[in-house]
């Protein structure tokens, strides 16, 4: 066994420093650095705690436990295989960025101490914001602008509501926490921003489809799952996030099926896809928390999987729009299929991954007999079908022909985008080796004859739900308000007002300062008093000289006595 | 372009039985249903072909309410490049 005394998400960071140095350099950084950072990952046991004194506290930088690797594992999966996709087409900025987030993900999930959590935490936010920036366009800077700004929100929250902890139970240990105070809300206030939770859901569809082809790739799997892996380890069954993952879900869901452009539709299935997670930390037993865990790892493989794809026809056809898109099945079949496996393993289709880990949640909302959750979950289940898992492949592939002839995507995509359809059908039929790394021990049995016909009549008839109503579902080019709106659109206006209303106030106040002002020199200016020498008006240089001599006189003074 | 030139899935015949095949299988999870338990201990999950009725209405339900909050929550696309004085082109993508 090595001593492993480097975090090894700092080693990715640290690698895409040095990734502007040359392409070669940067390719073969881009190949080796998730695969030695798996290594260590796997090198220490659960358990292994490196300590490094810091202002008298004792940081914990590397502490290896169960959740932890298994989130660790995934996003150097993730940086690998998104490094794949992205090595040709991507700038060097883009991929430095993606690889310094992953990174620091990666360091959040191996560390045992608030303080180094929150320094990962900031790298991740400007990590990711590099990423949307990279995409090189006016609104892609725009986005991620108000990006860096909910983030740096998020984080401040974070940052005091830590700063709170620590004062009140001295210990900055990265562990259960109760929430008993306001610090523990703040900080739980802090993790849920990154997750997408209400009402700041609305930076995700903003930002992540105004990143590059590959850039969305990436973003899609750290942040809010960073956040789930917090979740998980600080607030289990904390019965707040039931009702907050429920709304996340139809959230999504919602504002899904009003979007026409298809990067967006995937942007909200996240915050639907996290909300079931968040619901499973919230139920908190030890199943709930391994669906959730699950949940995230096979969440972020078929996530990917479909962003990519998006990526690809984004990357050929440089068309977002759903009402743009169209019959591409023809030209792109390989795009297409791909993408469709991750439709079905996002939607739990049995045999995939999104099968053997989302029914946990479910199982277990039904073992604590929390009926309205069940039925939501269901319900959820079934639209996650309708408004990911047929309607991305649906209008981007299928539905019109759009004339477009594009070509098949470049071979490093379709090498990426089948490593993560592999892992999607692998996981969905071997489930054991996931299971056999999850928080707590499986005893779950995913294909029971009822589990499985249960699941196709909810997604089969989810799916003729779409057919049927497929008049109304209609594509417009249009946006849907968010919470954003009160940002980006009622801020800057009343902000605008208030700064106009302030600044005539202003303007009226000095106006009749000023006036006053004159006024009173000039009555001083004709009475008797102004003739005398000390009542005149006085250069500063002599006012200067004058201190210097008095205080000269104070020290000689001083000196003497 | 005419009915032989098209693609297999695109030509008129082909999606009739696509759909005649669709309502076979819906058919078959709703009989397979019949044989299998559903062991939630609500009740009514183990009532006749729920999860297909179910997961029907409630898509139907999801797409109307999203419809009608449509209604309400639906802008041009442009809606915030107007309210900013800047002419960003909202331009998707960006070879290099």
């Amino acid at each position: 066994m090595t001593e492993l005394l480097f975090p090894p998400g700092l080693l990715l960071v640290v690698g895409a420093l040095l990734m502007p140095l040359g392409l070669k350099i940067r390719n073969l950084l881009i190949f080796s650095l998730p695969i030695l950072c798996l290594i260590l990952v796997w090198s220490a046991p659960v358990g292994y705690v490196v300590t490094l004194p810091f202002l008298g506290f004792e940081l914990e930088p590397i502490k290896i436990t169960t959740t932890g690797q298994l989130f660790a594992t995934v996003f150097s999966l993730m940086a690998l295989v998104g490094g794949i996709f992205a090595y040709k087409q991507a700038s060097t900025l883009e991929l430095a960025a993606a690889f310094a987030y992953a990174g620091s993900a990666i360091g959040v999930t191996l560390t045992g101490d608030l303080i180094t959590l929150f320094v990962f935490w900031e790298i991740m936010a400007i990590g990711s914001t590099l990423v949307i920036w990279a995409a090189k366009h006016e609104g892609a800077y725009r986005a991620s602008i108000r990006y860096l700004m909910i983030h740096l929100f998020g984080g401040l929250l974070l940052m005091i509501g830590i700063a709170g902890h620590v004062v009140e139970t001295g210990s900055i240990r990265f562990e259960a926490l109760s929430l008993d105070s306001i610090s523990q809300y703040l900080i739980l206030a802090g993790f849920l921003i990154n997750a997408g939770a209400p009402p700041l859901s609305a930076w995700i569809a903003d930002a992540y489809p105004e990143a590059s082809p590959s850039g969305s790739v990436f973003l899609s799997a750290f942040t809010t799952k960073t956040a789930v892996f917090t979740l998980l380890v600080a607030f289990p069954g904390t019965w707040l996030l039931i009702p907050i993952g429920i709304y996340m879900i139809f959230y999504g869901i919602i504002y899904a099926l009003l979007e026409n452009d298809m990067r967006r539709i995937l942007a909200y299935s996240i915050v639907n896809q996290v909300g079931f997670m968040v619901t499973g930390i919230g139920l908190g037993t030890e199943m709930a928390l391994n669906g959730a865990a699950a949940h995230a790892f096979a969440h972020i493989i078929y996530k990917a999987l479909l962003l990519m794809s998006a990526g690809a026809v984004l990357y050929q056809t440089g068309k977002r729009r759903c009402t743009d898109l169209g019959g591409l099945f023809q030209t792109m079949p390989w795009t297409a299929l791909l993408g469709i496996i991750g439709a079905l393993a996002i939607s739990s289709f049995p045999f995939t991954s999104g099968f053997i880990s989302k029914s946990m949640i479910a199982q277990s909302a039904a073992d604590q007999h929390l009926i309205i959750v069940w039925f939501a979950l269901a319900a959820a289940s079934a639209g996650v079908f309708l408004h990911a898992g047929i309607k991305f492949p649906w209008f981007v592939f299928f539905q019109k022909d759009s004339g477009m002839r594009p070509p098949e995507a470049p071979r490093n995509m379709l090498v990426a985008m089948t490593i993560f359809a592999i892992f999607c059908v692998g996981l969905g039929v071997y489930p054991e080796p996931l299971y056999a790394v999850l928080p707590f021990a499986v005893s779950y049995e995913p294909y029971t004859a009822a589990h499985l016909v249960a699941q196709f009549q909810l997604l089969l008839f989810a799916g003729l739900a779409f057919f049927v109503m497929l008049p109304m579902m209609k594509r417009t080019l249009t946006i849907s308000l968010d919470f954003d709106w009160f940002y980006r659109q009622l801020f800057p206006k009343t902000g605008n007002a208030s700064l106009r209303i302030i600044q005539s106030f202003n303007s009226t106040l000095t106006d009749t300062a000023k006036t006053v002002w004159r006024n009173l020199l000039s009555t001083f200016q004709t009475s008797r008093l102004s003739r005398y020498h000390l009542a005149e008006s006085w250069p500063t240089g002599s006012m200067v000289l004058w201190i210097g001599v008095i205080l000269g006189g104070y020290l000689i003074i001083n000196a003497i006595i | 372009m005419n009915e032989q030139n098209k693609r297999w899935l695109l030509r008129k015949e082909n999606i009739r039985t696509l759909w005649i095949t669709f309502i076979i299988t819906l058919i078959a999870t709703l009989v397979a249903g019949l044989f299998v338990h559903q062991h939630e201990s609500f009740g009514i999950e183990d009532s006749f072909g729920f999860f297909g009725w179910y997961g029907f209405i409630t898509c139907v339900a999801m797409v109307i309410f999203a419809k009608l909050l449509g209604l309400f929550l639906k802008r041009p696309e442009n809606y915030y490049e107007n309210s900013s004085n800047n002419d960003s082109s909202k331009n998707g993508t960006h070879h290099d």
